[in-house]
């Protein structure tokens, strides 16, 4: 298990759009098997990445290979990749079961194989009794089955999935993440997930590329991006994060001081990749679940923490992600901090003022780009 | 105003009334026109002599009922005719624009398609009349040139024809771009994904994605052929269209015949209307 | 795939020029060619604006022209004001069946060729007809009555043949006026009139505008009705036009007519459009 075949790598891929550059240079390679998801906003490149790797757009420049044969010239019907659509895309003239078939038959696979390996698919999908339904008769995750089983009956090397969730509601959504990620698991498939909304990608990723500006930021495993994100775009798109700008008055063993306003500094940790000096300008990131809560401010007097003052301007209950909005007094900045459901800080008042701390570790420190 | 929002009743009937009175006036003439098609006279006017079929069955020279009149069916066969190479040329031809329009980007595009609705802006005389001058003028230039005689661009069937093709083209592109403008291009990105080739995305997919509006294009070209005077008048010669030929039957003064005509023809286009009405029914759901 | 989209391309080119070419716009230039010539020997013509100056100084002619001009107008003028209460009470007043019902009903007369329409109003309006018999019946009048051959006749049939062309735009836009506007104009003080006014008519201007001009152009254009209801003092300007071309064989005054009625449809057209800003592409779309 020491070498892992590699399905997709993309070499130095450019598009560019008249001026615009729509994708900037992408390299990457996806593992046979992965969950592999791309997340960013939207006109960050991402569908113009996953129409060049399904064939529908070339590349100005670079290479896309699959399974290590290059796909240039390769037109949509010819590649081992098959896409669901953004809204789907199913034929609306057709019923379920010549959607599913659609593929065999243009492969001009035998009718009776094809009544066979049809039944499979809508079997493997929990929807076996359903092939002679019309599509306008299923339900939205019905259809999402169904999107998927078209593409996976003809055993693709590469499952791309373009924001195919984005048109359900909520609830719906939270279900097709979990059913998405096992059927995953179970057909072993390589998907690649493009989508804007990072809570779905951290739930059903092996990895993760954050693309911005045509270009990726950073690849890694959910929690790598998470808790060591590498960029300030990073660390501001994936999970939620409060914000200061400050300028870097002292660093020392990787860990930098730097000064928002005056009687305001903080302590945080320099990313790796930036070489940081004294006076450089940094944006500093907490995420609001490190960030504790003193009660009373003379208890806690770690030199390692970070420690500011400020009075609680509302509390937003939302059950387990209920937050409190804080305004920081020395810069007027807003605030928010998790308020974990132990019943602890129910005594919290609109108008209080409290003491809240936070560690330099927890804390990241990114140099500006100017 | 709406339902929700109470009105005095007598503001309510007199509305109601107002409404009867339109229809009332919608419905009369389809209304006498049949009704005296069966009426035992020789004329298509009161008094009422009682119920015949005479008007569609008789056969003799003082009562020549539609059956029998070789002269009035050999004109309907003519206006069969015309409609199913109009319909057969303009949803050709639509077909083809509407995927001009819909799916291609080039100069002047908004400049060509103001130019493609201009035959519905033009009156149908005036359409008649240009094409009449221009196969004139050709014909003549022919004949000048090569001592050829170009026969059939003399007023006739082909002129008839082209003269209705030329704007009936219009409006069944105008249904059939409709039609291709709603479709999510994805559907044919999604079949070509999918491993057809582009000719069997175009027939299993795009076509079958049309169909309504084709058909309903060409019921619409079919009747509207099938209707046509202003044009057809001004470029037929001997063998009329069965509009034509009713026309001149109205001026030399009419008899009951005429209405069972008419009543035929309500009844085939009724039936025509029900079945694009009962296609774009399906086409919506 | 560049070069196969561009060859599809030219494909798809070819048809819509030839049929736009050679079966309207060449055609229209011959007719203009024509209209602006003038016989000066046996087959010797010159370049001569003679035609049109004939249809100034012929009385007949241009009060024809005018008098088609003002009666198309009214025409329709008469179908927007019967329309609109109609397009109304099916747009906003009637739910599900009822309302496909009654708005299939209007489409009626268009399935019904214009020939057959006429000679439906020829049966009623005659002085043997319907109405004029059930005149007598009530008392009403003395003798029969010719209701036929006259200004009014000519309004009813332009009216009733133009009567589609206005209710389809105008259901169309009214539907697009969502309740809860009216019910919010009513919520804010409003009256049925000024709904009417300052919600409902703005709304529906767009409509209205199709509505109108293409009335206006059909009507112009007709032959069949005036012909028929009007009779032989129907004065129609395409009666003209026929007259010049298949009558007297004058193609010159007849293309000269043309040229006029084209050139007043346009500028009619243009000045609805002008007016209430709109583009034909977008009149021609409802």
């Amino acid at each position: 298990m020491t070498s892992t075949l590699i399905d997709l790598e993309t070499r130095h891929v450019n598009k560019h759009y008249g001026d615009f550059t729509a994708v900037n240079n992408v390299s990457l390679k996806i593992e046979k098997g992965s969950f592999f998801s791309i997340l960013g906003p939207s006109g960050c490149g991402k569908t113009t990445l996953l129409r060049m790797i399904a064939g529908f757009d070339e590349p100005d420049s670079g290479d896309i290979l699959i399974q290590g044969d290059s796909m240039l010239g390769v037109p949509p019907n010819k590649r081992p990749a098959n896409m669901v659509f953004q809204h789907l895309a199913l034929f609306p003239m057709m019923s379920v079961a010549e959607n599913v078939a659609y593929g065999l038959k243009q492969r001009k696979v035998q009718a009776a194989e094809i009544t066979k390996r049809v039944n499979n698919a809508l079997e493997s999908v929990d929807l076996g009794d359903s092939g002679n339904k019309r599509i306008s008769q299923l339900s939205g995750g019905q259809k999402q089955r169904i999107a998927i089983a078209r593409c996976l009956v003809l055993e693709p090397k590469l499952l791309l999935l373009d924001e195919p969730l984005g048109a359900l509601d909520l609830k719906l959504r939270e279900h097709m993440k979990v059913e998405l990620k096992q059927m995953q698991s179970r057909v072993g498939t390589t998907f690649i997930y493009i989508t804007h909304d990072q809570s779905e990608a951290l739930v059903m990723s092996n990895n993760i590329a954050v693309m911005n500006k045509g270009s990726f930021e950073q690849v890694g495993s959910p929690s790598d991006l998470y808790y060591h994100p590498e960029t300030a775009f990073t660390a501001g798109f994936v999970g939620d994060a409060n914000q200061w700008q400050a300028s870097v008055s002292h660093i020392e063993n990787g860990v930098c001081t730097a000064k928002v306003s005056d009687g305001l500094t903080l302590t945080g940790h320099i990313n790796p990749n930036d070489a940081l000096q004294t006076g450089d300008l940094v944006d500093v990131f907490v995420r609001p679940e490190a960030i504790k809560i003193i009660a009373d401010h003379t208890s806690q007097n770690d030199q390692q923490s970070n420690q500011v003052d400020c009075i609680v301007i509302d509390l937003l209950f939302n059950g387990a992600n209920s937050t409190a909005l804080l305004k920081e007094t020395i810069s007027n900045k807003e605030l928010h901090v998790a308020l974990p459901q132990t019943g602890e800080y129910s005594g919290l008042q609109k108008g209080q003022t409290i003491t809240i701390a936070w560690n330099p570790e927890q804390t990241h420190c990114f140099k500006v780009v100017s | 105003m709406i339902p929700s929002i109470a009105q005095p009743a007598s503001l309510r009937w007199t509305y109601r009334i107002y409404i009867l009175m339109f229809y009332i006036f919608l419905v009369a003439p389809l209304l006498v026109v049949a009704t005296f098609a069966f009426n035992d006279s020789l004329f298509p006017s009161l008094p009422w002599n009682g119920f015949t079929l005479d008007w569609f069955v008789s056969d003799t020279s003082e009562r020549l009922g539609v059956f029998s009149d070789s002269a009035m069916l050999e004109s309907v066969g003519i206006s069969a005719f015309v409609a199913f190479w109009v319909t057969a040329l303009s949803l050709l031809v639509a077909t083809s624009n509407a995927f001009l329009f819909e799916r291609y980007d080039f100069r002047f595009k908004e400049f060509f398609y103001m130019l493609m609705l201009l035959p519905l802006v033009i009156p149908g005389v005036i359409l008649g009349i240009s094409i009449l001058i221009a196969s004139n003028s050709f014909v003549n230039a022919v004949d000048e040139a090569f001592n050829i005689e170009v026969e059939f661009l003399r007023p006739g069937l082909v002129l008839v024809i082209l003269g209705q093709f030329a704007f009936i083209t219009t409006i069944a592109t105008m249904v059939i771009s409709a039609r291709l403008r709603k479709m999510d291009r994805s559907l044919e990105e999604a079949a070509y994904n999918l491993g057809a080739t582009k000719s069997a995305v175009l027939r299993t997919i795009t076509l079958p994605y049309l169909k309504p509006a084709l058909v309903g294009a060409g019921i619409v070209a079919f009747l509207m052929s099938f209707e046509n005077f202003n044009t057809t008048l001004m470029l037929t010669s001997s063998d009329s269209p069965l509009t034509i030929t009713m026309f001149d039957r109205l001026r030399e003064g009419s008899t009951p015949e005429l209405n069972a005509v008419s009543l035929l023809l309500m009844i085939v286009s009724g039936i025509l209307a029900l079945l694009s009405v009962l296609v774009q029914i399906k086409e919506a759901s | 795939m560049k070069a196969q989209s561009r060859l599809f391309f030219y494909l798809l080119l070819t048809p819509f020029f030839l049929w736009l070419l050679l079966l309207v716009i060449l055609p229209h230039i011959d007719m203009l060619g024509i209209a602006l010539r003038e016989q000066t020997a046996p087959r010797q013509y010159a370049f001569s604006f003679s035609n049109f100056s004939e249809f100034f100084k012929e009385p007949l002619y241009w009060r024809t022209f005018l008098r088609t001009a003002i009666m198309s107008i009214v025409a329709t003028a008469l179908t927007l004001l019967i329309a609109f209460p109609v397009s109304y009470y099916i747009a906003k007043m009637l739910r599900g069946r009822s309302k496909s019902l009654l708005f299939l009903l209007c489409l009626i007369p268009f399935w019904v060729s214009e020939l057959v329409r006429t000679y439906g109003w020829m049966i009623l309006l005659r002085e043997t007809g319907v109405i004029s018999n059930a005149l007598q019946w009530l008392g009403l009048v003395s003798g029969p009555v010719e209701l036929l051959y006259n200004d009014a006749a000519i309004m009813v049939g332009l009216v009733y043949t133009s009567m589609l062309f206005m209710v389809v735009p105008l259901v169309t836009v009214l539907e697009s006026l969502s309740d809860d506007i009216i019910e919010a104009s009513y919520d804010l003080g409003g009256n049925m009139w000024t709904t009417m006014k300052n919600i409902v008519i703005p709304h529906a201007m767009p409509g209205i505008v199709s509505g109108c001009i293409i009335v206006f152009m059909m009507t112009l254009g007709n032959y069949l009705t005036p012909n028929l209801l009007g009779g032989k003092d129907s004065l129609w300007f395409t009666e003209q036009i026929y007259t010049q071309f298949i009558t007297r064989f004058n193609w010159e005054l007849g293309s000269a007519f043309g040229i006029l009625l084209l050139l007043l449809s346009s500028l009619i057209v243009w000045l609805g459009l002008k007016l209430t800003k709109q583009t034909l592409t977008s009149t021609m779309a409802s």
